[in-house]
């Protein structure tokens, strides 16, 4: 790790002054900072310390929707009783996602921004290559061991997978990311990969994630998270989905649906095509299972990835059944 | 002489000053600068639990957070969980009860972390121990005795 010099911010216009300057990176809980910065992908020069900024880690939640700090650490949101009643999704994500510990560290806001990555970004010593660390000097993993990359949202640069289980829910409830005062819907706020899979997000140079929000909904409030990965705990989704339903007054007609995938796309994915087909429909298995083969339209696999065009939409229905049981 | 810098931390109750490069891990401060080696250095890239300690009772990971991120912060590691020549702590006295390792490499950062599982209340039944124990890989494959000193360390100190 190369090193570089510290400075522990007291406020947010502190942080954003110096986090305008070059090669400057904001620390939160560091596990994606320190992780990267051993190994070689990351070189800040300097690095504003954040996590000693009071007032940023609130969690309310109210008749409108949830709000959570971006220094809310990923545990306490986790185990937030009113996120666990208005949004059981996001809550099963997080506990769900890497480990105690680094739970513990991680934040909200960090979280977002965890990097898309693979195992070729994470190892510049032996490859050089990668066109998300060098634009434009290739990719290894197009023609390499693929197992954990994205079918979807990919492009010729880039295929590695957005890792985070947060952000699949919170895009199928519509959250929005505050940057100060500027507020990007999360749909908006991550970027496919395209020829500049270096551009990850829509934030500015000098700008700060300070809060999420989510709008309540019934929906989220009968929502759930399923992951399946190869091993069953601290292990990155080999596919994931967040669902959640409302249903007419008759119980089984459906009047909403929002379906957000994790582990199968370069960015937190909303499967709107599903929804499209399930809304207005009654709920019953073979409709399930015909919608979710829409999950995986305009897919692309290279090799060792393929199984995600098969377990996604399977994925997909059995988060539907569950989350219809729960409406 | 490089970018050092002074930090204040205290360790198990005890007040150090140091002088560090900011890059300086919690971990490598522990090891290398205060010789508190039984915090133990495995994957040292947040993989493998063997660094667990504790800041302000919480477990995390000592080789992701840097020593100077941590001033201001009670830090505890196995070396302070008790006292010396005092009864050892529960965990503790379960993990030799029941022969919860072979190697002992991964064992402080199993107690560490086991004591934070209990605390939380998520040693309730035997596969939520698993989960919660995730974040502690054993490579000798102890786990299973890993999971009966949890259990019962939990019954100590309910």
């Amino acid at each position: 790790m190369r090193d570089f010099s510290y400075l522990r911010a007291s406020s947010v216009d502190e942080a954003l002054s110096a986090a305008s300057m070059p090669a400057t990176m904001l620390l939160a809980g560091g596990t994606t900072l320190l992780d990267l910065a051993k190994c070689g992908v990351n070189a800040p020069e300097r690095v504003v310390d954040i996590t000693h900024l009071k007032g940023l880690d609130a969690i309310r939640v109210d008749a409108k929707g949830a709000f959570i700090g971006a220094l809310a650490k990923m545990s306490r949101v986790a185990a937030d009783p009113a996120i666990l009643a208005e949004f059981p999704a996001v809550s099963e994500a997080l506990w769900q996602a890497a480990s105690a510990q680094i739970r513990n560290m991680a934040t909200i806001g960090g979280n977002l921004l965890q990097r898309t990555r693979c195992a070729y970004f994470r190892d510049p010593a032996s490859f050089p290559a990668c066109n998300k660390r060098v634009p434009g000097s290739g990719c290894s993993a197009m023609e390499g061991v693929n197992r954990g990359h994205a079918v979807l949202g990919t492009s010729d640069a880039c295929i590695a997978t957005y890792p985070g289980d947060l952000a699949a829910a919170l895009v199928a409830f519509d959250a929005v990311v505050h940057l100060g005062e500027r507020k990007v819907p999360i749909d908006d706020f991550f970027l496919l990969p395209g020829t500049t899979p270096h551009k990850e997000h829509a934030m500015h140079p000098g700008e700060m994630i300070t809060a999420i929000t989510i709008p309540a909904s019934a929906a989220a409030r009968h929502s759930t998270y399923l992951k399946v990965r190869d091993r069953q705990s601290y292990e990155f989704a080999a596919a994931s989905a967040a669902v959640g339903i409302e249903f007419e007054a008759d119980h089984e007609t459906i009047r909403d649906i929002r379906i957000g995938l994790g582990g199968v796309a370069t960015k937190p994915w909303r499967a709107r095509t599903v929804e499209d087909a399930l809304r207005g429909k009654v709920l019953e298995p073979d409709t399930i299972k015909s919608a979710s083969r829409l999950a995986v339209e305009g897919a692309i696999a290279h090799g060792g990835n393929h199984y995600k065009i098969e377990l996604a939409p399977r994925v997909v229905e059995r988060a539907i059944l569950k989350s219809g049981a729960l409406a | 002489m490089t970018n050092q810098t002074t930090i204040n931390l205290e360790i198990n109750g005890q007040a150090h000053t140091l002088v560090v490069e900011p890059r300086v891990t919690l971990l490598d401060a522990l090891r290398d600068h205060l010789e508190l080696t039984g915090t133990k250095k495995g994957c040292d890239q947040g993989q493998c639990g063997a660094c667990t300690v504790h800041v302000d009772g919480e477990r995390v990971l000592s080789c992701l957070t840097l020593a100077v991120q941590v001033e201001g912060r009670a830090v505890t590691t196995i070396e302070g969980l008790s006292d010396p020549g005092a009864e050892l702590h529960p965990v503790q006295s379960a993990f030799l009860e029941h022969d919860a390792f072979q190697c002992g490499y991964c064992t402080p950062g199993q107690i560490m972390s086991a004591v934070s599982c209990i605390r939380e209340g998520h040693a309730g039944s035997d596969d939520e121990i698993r989960e919660y124990m995730s974040g502690n890989l054993c490579r000798c494959g102890a786990y299973p005795h890993i999971v009966e000193a949890v259990r019962e360390a939990a019954k100590v100190m309910s």
